[in-house]
Order: C-alpha cells, then sequence, then structure tokens
C-alpha cells in the first residue's frame, strides 16, 4: 500500500501466535492494524498479557510475526530476510523495560554504545568510540566518567539512558519503547520522559510507546491506541481518548487510575467485576463483554468491528459510548 | 495503638554501616490509616521489616529504638517476643503474591497454617475458618479455590489469597507493603477496595506502603513521606495535598505526570540523586538537591516539627504557607 499522507509506520491485519504446551495456540496479537505519521508518537496501552510487547516484537520482527503486514516507509518488512532485514531494522530501535538486564554486565558502556555501529561496520574504532561519546553526552551522562566503567556501576535511571543513547547511535527512524518507565522511581521517570521528549525533538524520531500507565502514556504520546485480549479496542488522538473515551474498557482504565489527589475519593471502576479472561480461550463475540457493563445479547455474539467515529478516532464496540 | 519511638534500622556491610532507617518516630492509632510513601531506598520497607524482625542478620537497631503496641513494649530484638505477635496481632501483606505465597502448598493449607499455630484451631475448624476467608476477600468458589495451588491462580487472585492469610488471626495492625505494585491498574483498585473494606469491617489499623501518592491520596487518613531513612513530612492526607511544606514531598509531587495536564507537558524534575547511606550528608539529607537549601540546611538537621493539626515537617524553609490548611 502507498506511504501516504506522512505515514511512516504501517501495520496491517498483523497477526503474532505461539504454540503452546499441550498443543494450545495462543494468539497473542489479533488482527491489529494501525499507522503512525512521521514525528509523531503513538501510545499502546492495556493490562499485562494484552498483547502490546508481542505488538511491538512483531514490527521489529522479533520474531516476525505469523501473518499481516508491517511496512516502514512503504517497504514490507515482513518479507525481507538476512543481510536486507538488518540493513532495514537499522531504522528502527527498541528500548526495553529493565535497564539493568537490557545491558551487558560484563561490557564497558563504550562498547554497550558503540556495538551497532561495528554491528553496521561503520567506521573504525577510533570514530566509533568517539560517536558513543557523542551520544552518551546527548543523553546527559559524562562520557569521559561513563565510558570504561560496567552497568552495575550505574543506577537504573542511568542504565536507561545507556539504552537510549545505543538505540538512537544508528539515527533510527522509529523507536520503540517497551514500558521505559515502569521499572522507575517517579522523580527518575520524570528524567527519562523529559529526556525521549527532547531526543524526539533532536533526531526528529516517530516512536511506539507502550505503557501501562496511562498518566505516563498522555505525557508522552500524541495518539493512544488501547489494547485488550489481543485485539484493538479504540485509538484515537490523546487529549479527546482521555477526555471522552469510547471503548468502555478505556472509560474502565481511565477510572481506575488512582489519582493524586484526595478530593477525588477512589470512583467506582466501571467494570463488571472480576478476571481478565484467558488469552488463550477468549470470549466469543466482543472479548470485553464479560467485563463490560454495557454489554448487550449482540456483544456475546458477534464480534464488533474497528469503525471510524471521527478523524484519527476508530473504535471496536457495537454500542460505543 | 502503635508507637515506634526513634527506630534506627542500621546494616553492617562490608562497605561500612548502611543507615536505611534513620531515627524515625510515629504514632498510629486504632482503625487509621498511615500510608508511607517513598521513592527506592528511602527506607520504608525496612521500617515496617523492622516492626517484624523479617530483616536479615546484617541489621541492628539503636540503643534508643522503642516500639509499643497496644499500651506495651514490644521487643523487636526477641525473636520470642516477635513469634507471639507476627501474623497474628501484626500481620503483612507484601508487594509479589508469586513469591510471597509458597508454591507447592496448596492455598487452604497456606490459609489454616497461622489458625493452627496461634489459635490451636484443629484441621476441621481451621479449613472451615479458611473457606470463610477466602470467600470474605472476593474469591468466588472458594470450597473449589482451597485444594488448589498458586500457580492455578491469576496475580489478583494470589494477593486476595496473600490478603486471607493476613486476615486469618484477626489482627490488629495490618502492614501492606506495594501491595498492589505488580497488578494492573483495574485489578489495583479492587485489591486497594477489598483492604479498605476489611479494614473497616474489622476496625483494623492498616500501614500502606507505596511509592505512588494516587494510591495513599484516596486511601491513607495520613501520609508520612520518606526519604533517606527519615521521614520529612507528615500530615493528615487532605491538609498534605493542600500544603505541602516540605521540598522534597512538593519535588515528588511535581514529578508526577498528571492526567488533566495536556499531552507533551514538560515534568519537573528533582536534580541529583538519593545520598548514599552509609556516609549521608550532614544537617538535612534532601539539601544537596533542594533549591531552596542554605548553609543553615547544610550545617543543622532540621527537626520534625509541627504545625497545627498534626502537620508535621523536618524543613528550615518551608514552601506553602504557614498555618493555611
Amino acid at each position: 500500500m502507498m506511504s501516504g499522507n506522512g505515514e511512516l509506520l504501517k501495520v496491517e491485519d498483523l497477526v503474532v501466535t505461539f504454540n503452546q504446551a499441550g498443543g494450545q495456540r495462543l494468539r497473542a496479537v489479533d488482527g491489529v492494524g494501525f499507522a503512525v505519521a512521521k514525528g509523531e508518537t503513538l501510545g499502546l496501552v492495556g493490562e499485562s498479557g494484552c498483547g502490546k510487547s508481542s505488538l511491538a516484537r512483531a514490527v521489529i520482527q522479533l520474531p516476525p510475526p505469523t501473518s499481516g503486514r508491517v511496512l516502514l516507509d512503504g517497504e514490507d518488512l515482513t518479507g525481507l530476510a538476512g543481510e536486507a532485514l538488518r540493513r532495514t531494522r537499522r531504522k528502527i530501535q527498541m528500548i526495553f523495560q529493565d535497564p539493568i538486564s537490557s545491558l551487558n554486565p560484563r561490557r564497558r558502556i563504550g562498547d554497550t554504545v558503540a556495538q551497532p555501529l561495528r554491528i553496521m561496520r561503520r567506521g573504525g574504532r577510533a570514530e566509533r568510540d568517539a560517536q558513543a561519546c557523542d551520544m552518551l553526552a546527548a543523553v546527559g551522562l559524562d562520557p569521559g566518567d561513563a565510558i570504561d566503567r560496567l552497568p552495575h556501576q550505574f543506577s537504573g535511571g542511568q542504565c536507561q539512558r545507556i539504552s537510549i543513547a545505543r538505540a538512537l547511535i544508528l539515527e533510527p527512524e522509529f523507536l520503540i519503547c517497551d514500558e521505559p518507565v515502569s521499572a522507575l522511581d517517579v522523580s527518575v521517570q520524570a528524567q527519562i520522559l523529559n529526556l525521549l521528549r527532547e531526543m524526539r525533538a533532536r533526531y526528529g524520531l516517530t516512536m511506539l510507546f507502550i505503557s501501562h500507565d496511562l498518566a505516563v502514556v498522555k505525557n508522552i504520546c500524541d495518539r493512544v491506541a488501547v489494547m485488550y485480549l489481543a485485539k484493538l479496542c479504540e485509538i484515537g488522538p490523546s487529549e479527546e481518548l482521555y477526555r471522552s473515551p469510547a471503548h468502555p474498557y478505556t472509560a474502565a482504565l481511565l477510572s481506575a487510575i488512582p489519582q493524586p489527589s484526595p478530593e477525588r475519593r477512589p470512583a467506582k471502576i466501571a467494570l463488571v467485576p472480576g478476571e481478565l479472561p484467558s488469552p488463550t480461550d477468549p470470549p466469543p463475540g466482543c472479548r470485553f463483554h464479560t467485563r463490560c457493563p454495557h454489554a448487550k445479547a449482540i456483544c456475546k455474539q458477534v464480534e464488533p468491528e474497528v469503525k471510524e467515529v471521527g478523524p484519527g478516532r476508530s473504535v471496536a464496540c457495537h454500542f460505543p459510548l | 495503638m502503635l508507637t515506634v519511638s526513634n527506630l534506627r534500622t542500621h546494616f553492617h556491610t562490608g562497605r561500612g554501616i548502611v543507615r536505611a532507617v534513620d531515627g524515625v518516630s510515629f504514632n498510629l492509632a486504632r482503625g487509621r490509616t498511615l500510608g508511607i510513601v517513598g521513592e527506592s531506598g528511602s527506607g520504608k520497607t525496612v521500617l515496617v521489616r523492622s516492626l517484624l524482625g523479617l530483616l536479615p542478620s546484617t541489621a541492628k537497631f539503636g540503643g534508643e529504638t522503642e516500639i509499643g503496641f497496644e499500651g506495651r513494649p514490644l521487643d523487636i530484638r526477641s525473636e520470642t517476643a516477635l513469634n507471639q505477635v507476627r501474623g497474628r496481632a501484626i500481620a503483612m501483606v507484601f508487594q509479589d503474591p508469586m513469591t510471597s505465597l509458597n508454591p507447592v502448598m496448596t492455598v487452604g493449607a497456606q490459609i489454616t497454617e497461622s489458625l493452627r499455630y496461634h489459635l490451636g484451631l484443629t484441621g476441621g475448624e481451621a479449613r472451615e475458618r479458611a473457606v470463610a476467608l477466602i470467600d470474605s476477600v472476593g474469591i468466588p468458589m472458594a470450597r473449589q479455590r482451597i485444594d488448589q495451588h498458586p500457580h492455578q491462580l491469576s496475580g489478583g487472585l494470589r494477593q486476595r489469597v496473600a490478603i486471607a492469610i493476613a486476615l486469618a488471626c484477626e489482627p490488629k495492625l495490618l502492614i501492606a507493603d506495594e501491595p498492589t505494585t505488580a497488578l494492573d491498574v483495574t485489578i489495583q483498585a479492587e485489591i486497594l477496595d477489598l483492604l479498605a473494606r476489611q479494614q473497616a469491617e474489622r476496625d483494623m489499623a492498616m500501614i500502606l506502603i507505596t511509592h505512588d501518592l494516587g494510591v495513599v491520596a484516596g486511601r491513607a487518613d495520613d501520609i508520612a513521606v520518606m526519604y533517606a531513612g527519615r521521614i520529612v513530612e507528615r500530615a493528615p492526607t487532605a491538609r498534605l495535598f493542600a500544603n505541602m511544606r516540605m521540598p522534597y514531598t512538593q519535588a515528588l509531587m511535581n514529578a508526577i505526570p498528571r492526567l488533566e495536564a495536556p499531552p507533551n507537558t514538560p515534568l519537573r524534575t528533582i536534580g541529583g540523586r538519593p545520598p548514599d547511606l552509609v556516609n549521608p550528608p550532614p544537617g538535612c539529607r534532601f539539601a544537596p538537591r533542594c533549591p531552596r537549601a542554605e548553609s543553615r540546611c547544610t550545617d543543622h538537621e532540621p527537626p520534625l516539627e509541627g504545625g497545627e493539626s498534626g502537620h508535621r515537617f523536618a524543613c528550615w524553609y518551608p514552601v506553602g504557607e504557614p498555618g493555611a490548611a
């Protein structure tokens, strides 16, 4: 398909399945599609097990999705292999939740940050080291001090800065952030969010930002996609989606967030009490109907399609709010 | 009901003495909830674990440390004294229900353990009580669930089991250490509701530890903010949020992304890092990071003093308004 109206990434009908013990197949991502415009940050929210990390990994082809297409600048990544995939993958980089375990504990920071350059066979050693120093300085670390040290000598927040430096050294166009601040303290979280914003502006990044924390997502994302049990529930501009959620699940998530202000007594969560159904055996019809306070007969039988309800705004619900 | 006076918990390590909790005092009345807020390493977990003797042997308590519980002194240096209260009058719920439950024991066996040990119930009586407890913490099909193992339950159900275990001997004080941090946001709300309901029904006191000011804002009567092993501000919840006096509390609040703020609002951060607790700075421990610090702050430690209406803060140059509610 075309990559018109400034779309950098387009995901079409993406499916990721895993084989499980006992011959069951788990559909971790089930027919998800969306597009991210150049320079835009799309947030991806949902509870554990909804498939948001599997989706992100499928975008970067780690592993490639079971079916569906991932188009970066019009080029389908799912058809690529070997050297061609490696060359294209340079344009997409990723940072992870646990900054300490995502760094090699026995490799000096300078080598960790320069490693992508080495893999892409860019420059000589001295040149790569110089670039790594520049990158470390850009993320707010003192390169002279950091370059010869090991990850355990740094705090969690500093390790996340190092991960960001490593991800950006190849000047990617697209950065995937998988829960990048979930393991960090509030004050460090604020520093990393500000840093990501600064890096986005400086390098003109387009981002996919995954988090379970809706306040964090709103702070950094232009648009937000909500997932529930491997499906997309709703996608739309952040401001609008938070102000008037169209999918009952989005509304439930928003109502459940504890607010740091005592006047707002914890609201009744707009959710039928109960557990998340198992993703190996999702409910028929709309997957959310077992917990939805507005569910009607049709919701139990017919799966709602993703419908456009406004500019840039789509929802998969028979009775949107 | 609970009085903690000058609690010092220091760890003797190869690097030196780590002053994890360094002079903490507070009282807690029956039926009240105290929220303890702080970032990693502030000492909040060590503080409550000290009360139950759940610390490694490298932990040493200071000489003036005194704990009173229900009008009597509680000797936290004595294993025998602690065995009397632990799991009985004082019970605890931990952060990760996956690791706090025993994976090879059934849910029922884990709940009945303390009933038989502390209350001397027989197997049959204990089992009946366990079924009632599972039911009361909102787990459906209690009679079937009682014979299941933790891996057969979801994270939310596991935390409910952990709460049932804690409630088994009708504790007077329930300590919940980050009870919802490992859970999803919709489950978090249910678990916090459950804790609040049980507390009201049983007239328990509760200490709720969290790094999330949002969690305590709606749930605690009073809030204590910890920084580098000390309580730096303490006040009734509404009062604290209306008028933060300690610059650290305010900085922590400002660092939280707000739902009502428009997208891409830059966050106000706190410069620097918390001090090394082997060698904490003299004076106020927040002074090296505090924009308002003067020489007095680095020379003399500010005491935790009040303010009216139980609002206390440890700061020479407080922010906010004196006396305002």
